[in-house]
């Protein structure tokens, strides 16, 4: 089956190869949806990458306004304009009488025309609906719609119809629920509202003579249109790397045998104020001071704050920001879905091409679009990141007081290569944090629980000193070291 | 020729009509003869019909935005109006055009 290739990622994977040539296909969504914007962008695109030229018939909205639409997402519509594209202002006069019956014979006879005069192969008829419920009868409007896809099939015309629906149930809309039977291929699109924040989803409801997605996939409309979540990424399996690249602080590194392999995922997780942030600014400055390109990603923090952070540790990320070798982008989760969120560090990676990444913390994307579709997108982060071989450290924070619940938000862990846990030690009336290892795939590690020390010489890890079967830290640690240091300079 | 309609040409205050047809198709022709009929018996001597046919020129349908066929525009007097359909429902017809309803038998 011949196939116009939409160029749109992730449309033409759901769709296994784009649109079918020469039929009619069916877009269908609520108001809002994105029906319009998909219609151009497949227009565009064809127009741009196959130099097919196309028509852009607009029963509901002036042609004029979707071309401009058009140009936000910066599609040089006025250039294709010359040659490949043609728009026709087809809305609907209101102030029109009618009396007795009519048809499409003249709208197709003048598309017909143009067609032919431009050697279009593409007619998009946008909001069919509307010139529809002109006829006001559900059999002339079925009538006349099998007329525009005969007229279509006899004229080899590849033809998409954006038609509004109730969202959600398109076979069940009474008035065009013969629409998905007539077409070659249906597209649902639809909005959604989970914990307020909205989600968009498309989902292919029928496709005759060619297999295709089934399942309800994510989109956006984002910068440059249409991104299409697409779920049946085959990726090549990346090559493991042999090499071991430091998180930046030197003791940590010896715990995990060397540090960390490149192209793996480290974790780390702990509660509120831990130091996952700044163990992530660590590790950071050590791969800018490699030379490797960075990104680091903070989800609502806001990231000058970090590095006015960082900078009292001793880890001055500003050279790096300025040279434009590292990137800091901080996102709030509550602006956008997770799914949306998605794309954009999925931009931020194609921008940037780090070969180390901090997402500070992952966990928070539970916050948005509800706990199982934050969860997806957090696995499609990091395998994002295996896939092109980047190294990536995200946070996860652990909630509730139970240090031993070592679970995640998110249950992220089952899928990180390393897991770092930090919490904090209560022992004798202090509160001090103790670093872990939980587990470092491919690696031995220490297993030790050891004390995290802070200090303006920067970031370091206590020798364990341990009496009674734990780990003594803070001043008992202390109090151990000093006589350590005594004894040894006595038996000097 | 069509412009000069608008302006000066309109003969003393005569009723200018244009009608879009699809070739041959029935209702086109339905609506061709009820508009002659109704202009017969309410400015018999007063009125100019043009029809284009969409299929010859679809052009000029184009410039006009005729998008379905049957599709009569009054062009005079002002205002202009626009009747889609084969103008069975007569009444619609003589509504639009400021005319007295027919009285129902």
């Amino acid at each position: 089956m011949k196939k116009i290739f939409s160029g749109i990622e992730g449309f033409d994977d759901i769709t296994c190869g784009g649109l079918p040539f020469g039929r009619t296909t069916l877009l269908m969504g609520g108001a809002g949806s994105g029906k319009t914007v998909l219609a151009l962008q497949i227009m565009v695109s064809t127009a741009v990458k196959h130099s097919t030229p196309g028509i852009f018939v607009a029963f509901e909205e002036n042609a004029r306004r979707v071309a401009a639409n058009g140009e936000i997402f910066g599609w040089d519509i006025p250039g294709l304009e010359k040659q490949r594209l043609y728009f026709i202002d087809a809305c609907v006069q209101s102030d029109v009488v009618k009396s007795g019956s009519f048809d499409l014979a003249g709208l197709l006879s003048i598309i017909e025309a143009k067609a032919k005069e431009m050697g279009a192969k593409l007619i998009i008829f946008d909001a069919i609906d509307v010139l529809l419920s002109l006829l006001d009868d559900p059999a002339a409007e079925c009538r006349e719609l099998y007329r525009l896809n005969e007229w279509l099939t006899h004229h080899q015309l590849t033809g998409i119809l954006t038609a509004k629906v109730e969202d959600g149930q398109p076979a069940i809309s009474r008035r065009y629920g013969f629409m998905p039977f007539m077409a070659d291929c249906a597209v649902l699109l639809s909005q959604r509202v989970a914990d307020r924040v909205a989600a968009r989803t498309i989902r292919v409801l029928k496709y005759r003579g060619s297999p295709h997605v089934l399942n309800e996939v994510p989109f956006v409309i984002g910068q440059h249109g249409i991104e299409v979540g697409s779920s049946n990424g085959v990726h090549p399996e990346p090559q493991p790397f042999d090499e071991k690249i430091s998180t930046g602080v030197e003791r940590l590194d010896e715990m995990l045998c060397g540090g960390i392999y490149r192209g793996t995922n480290t974790l780390i997780t702990g509660s509120s104020g831990g130091g996952k942030s700044t163990l992530a600014g660590a590790f950071i400055e050590a791969a800018c001071g490699r030379g490797e390109r960075a990104l680091f990603i903070s989800l609502d923090e806001n990231s000058r704050d970090i590095v006015r952070d960082l900078a009292t540790l001793s880890i001055d990320l500003t050279p790096y920001l300025d040279s434009g070798l590292l990137r800091m982008e901080s996102v709030r989760t509550e602006s956008a879905s997770s799914e949306e969120h998605f794309m954009r560090v999925k931009r931020m990676i194609h921008e940037q091409h780090p070969r180390c990444v901090v997402i500070d913390p992952l966990s928070a994307l539970a916050r948005v679009g509800g706990g199982l579709a934050a969860r997806a997108v957090a696995e499609r982060l990091i395998y994002l990141c295996r896939n092109k071989g980047i190294t990536v450290l995200f946070t996860s924070l652990m909630e509730g007081s139970d240090p031993h619940l070592e679970t995640t938000t998110l249950h992220v862990s089952t899928i990180s290569d390393s897991w770092i846990q930090i919490s904090y030690a209560l022992l004798d009336g202090e509160r001090n944090r103790a670093l872990s290892i939980i587990k470092s795939r491919g690696s031995k590690h220490s297993s030790q629980m050891r004390e995290l020390i802070f200090s303006e010489a920067g970031i370091t890890l206590a020798d364990p000193y341990t009496a009674g079967g734990e780990v003594l830290m803070g001043t008992l640690r202390q109090e151990k070291e000093n006589a350590a240091t005594l004894e040894k300079e006595g038996a000097l | 020729m069509t412009e000069a309609l608008h302006t000066t040409e309109h003969p003393n205050g005569a009723y200018v009509f244009k009608l879009y047809i699809a070739g041959g198709a029935p209702n086109s022709v339905r609506a061709y003869a009820n508009l002659y009929a109704i202009c017969r018996k309410h400015f018999p001597g007063s009125h100019r019909i043009e029809v284009i046919d969409i299929m010859k020129e679809p052009m000029r349908a184009l410039e006009e935005k005729v998008l379905v066929t049957p599709t009569v525009i009054k062009l005079f007097p002002f205002p202009a109006i626009r009747i889609i359909g084969d103008l069975s429902e007569e009444n619609a017809v003589l509504t639009a055009l400021g005319l007295p309803q027919k009285e129902k038998p």
